[in-house]
């Protein structure tokens, strides 16, 4: 069963410097929150893994919490570039960053994979595509059956998965809905997971084929509202894109950023 | 008496007007999101548009910002998760069209949207790859929109993100399940199609007052014009007016 922690106590305990680390949500219910808590935590050497890194690593990249990215679509989506990921692949600051880049369709596909347990993923991609050039976890295999050319890439399978979820009810069985991404896969092919959502609720009060991850596939729960913001939570609260189009100018600058760190994340105390 | 529209618009209108009814439009952010749109709500209402956050058949009143606003699940007729968008629905070959933007292009339409310079010490890091590599290959058929410069229409893209017909214009022969590719690329100067043998990209539209030497000026390559290349239809007064409301809806939405 799923336990119930304050954001503090589940990212000092489940999270650790040198983990590889999901935190995901495709565009929408990204765990911000929890991101800002791993910043505050100080933690280090992290691998971090998603599929749009978005302002969420962005800031966790400038912060320094990282030492190596897979992704693959790094910009700040409508608005343009992510520029502490860019600053710290083109200029190495605040310190070096590894990338290693794949498609939209293998990241699913890895994340899949990790969820049903096995070693790679097989998909029909990157046909002429440079990216296997520059990165060596792209390789090509045979079909046994048609002899056709199939793509494989390794299996995702973080330590940790963290993900933002509407609610749970108090058993700590977890509501997902709207653009669910690949909220419930990376649970599942997580060694250790946090999920926070909004709020804590009686009973979910859903349809029979909803998107419910039960508590005993999950290792944290953590409610922390509005935890998504600036990114949204459908049924709760709007994506700000005003927000994402200010942080073009906190990012572009080391200062400003530095600054909004200090002011937003340490200065603010874990909710 | 003519219009008054800005190459920009003149754009959008164009690309708009590749799509119709009969397509399942796998949807890239920016101008091939506001031609679709533009699309559905002129000539083509029944256009299916889909989005890679899972939407699927989405009629969004203003323009998303990102790939997964509430609002393209909001209107969608249904919202399936991602690994499902790309192996079922786009793998597994319903999207008729794929509509992509890039950062770079070249003679046989293949899209960059990686890095500028070399990839161990890039000059510009740009966004990566996201859905368009298998969209490229996946879909029936490619369309492409994006400005007309000469840092955009390069001889030979800084890398293949996204193919187009590879290095050699040959690069989708004799591939199995693999969609034609590029078929249309609409600039803000006109529009662009694969030579049916040599698959380099020829001109075969020039839009209203565009001349063949402001094609040439803002293009990488030595360009090619179609024997007999056409004028662009100018847009009408109702395309205009339901884009820039929708452009001022969209412009409204995201301020708040």
């Amino acid at each position: 069963m799923a336990e119930f922690l304050s954001l503090q106590e589940a990212v000092s305990r489940h999270i650790s410097d040198g983990n590889t680390v999901c935190m995901e949500g495709f565009t929408h219910l990204i765990p911000f929150a929890a991101g800002h808590e791993v910043i505050r935590q100080g933690k280090r050497d992290l691998t971090l893994i998603r599929m749009t890194p978005d302002l969420i690593y962005d800031q966790m990249i400038g912060a320094g919490c990282a030492k190596k990215l897979i992704f693959s679509w790094g910009g700040n989506p409508g608005v343009g570039s992510l520029h502490r990921l860019r600053d710290a692949v083109e200029k190495g600051w605040p310190n070096k960053l590894e990338i290693l880049e794949h498609s939209h369709a293998a990241m699913a596909c890895a994340y899949e994979a990790g969820a049903a347990g096995l070693p790679l993923a097989i998909m029909r991609g990157y046909i002429g595509s440079d990216l296997p050039k520059v990165n060596d976890q792209i390789k090509f295999i045979e079909c046994p059956f048609t002899g056709e050319r199939l793509a494989a890439v390794p299996t995702i399978r973080p330590d940790v998965a963290v993900i933002h979820a509407q609610r749970a009810d108090r058993q700590g069985n977890v509501l997902v809905e709207g653009i669910i991404g690949i909220q419930k896969e990376v649970v599942l092919a997580a060694k250790r997971s946090i999920v926070t959502v909004e709020e804590i609720v009686d009973d979910l009060g859903v349809g029979v084929n909803a998107c419910v991850i039960p508590s005993w596939a999950i290792t944290a729960i953590v409610e922390a509202p509005k935890g998504a913001s600036p990114s949204y939570a459908l049924g709760y609260y709007d994506r700000d894109n005003a927000f994402y189009k200010e942080w073009d100018t906190i990012a572009r600058d080391r200062d400003t950023f530095s600054a909004w760190l200090n002011d937003n994340i340490f200065e603010q105390g874990a909710a | 008496m003519s219009l008054e529209f800005t190459a920009s618009e003149m754009m959008s209108v164009t690309a708009a007007r590749a799509l119709n009814n009969g397509m399942t439009c796998f949807v890239g952010i920016g101008v091939p999101s506001e031609a679709a749109n533009l699309a559905r709500l002129t000539h083509a209402p029944d256009v299916t548009l889909i989005y890679e956050s899972g939407t699927l058949q989405t009629k969004p009143d203003v323009l998303p910002l990102s790939i997964g606003d509430g609002e393209l699940c909001e209107s969608a007729l249904t919202t399936v998760s991602v690994p499902e968008m790309f192996r079922y629905w786009l793998q597994g070959g319903h999207v008729s069209v794929g509509f992509l933007g890039t950062a770079q292009i070249d003679r046989f339409a293949n899209l960059n949207t990686t890095l500028i310079g070399d990839y161990q010490a890039p000059k510009v890091r740009l966004p990566g790859g996201g859905g368009a590599p298998e969209i490229a290959t996946h879909a029936k058929e490619v369309f492409v929109t994006v400005k007309h410069s000469n840092r955009t229409f390069v001889k030979d893209v800084d890398f293949v993100t996204s193919v187009g017909f590879g290095r050699d214009g040959k690069a989708r022969d004799n591939v199995p399940n693999i969609g034609k590719g590029p078929t249309i690329v609409i600039t803000d100067l006109c529009i662009l199609k694969p030579d049916p043998e040599t698959k380099e990209l020829v001109v075969t539209s020039l839009h209203p007052s565009v001349t063949r030497q402001d094609v040439v000026d803002a293009t990488g390559w030595d360009i090619r014009f179609a024997d007999n290349t056409e004028t662009t239809p100018e847009p009408t007064a109702k395309e205009l007016e339901i884009l820039r409301d929708l452009k001022a809806r969209t412009h409204a939405h995201h301020a708040k």
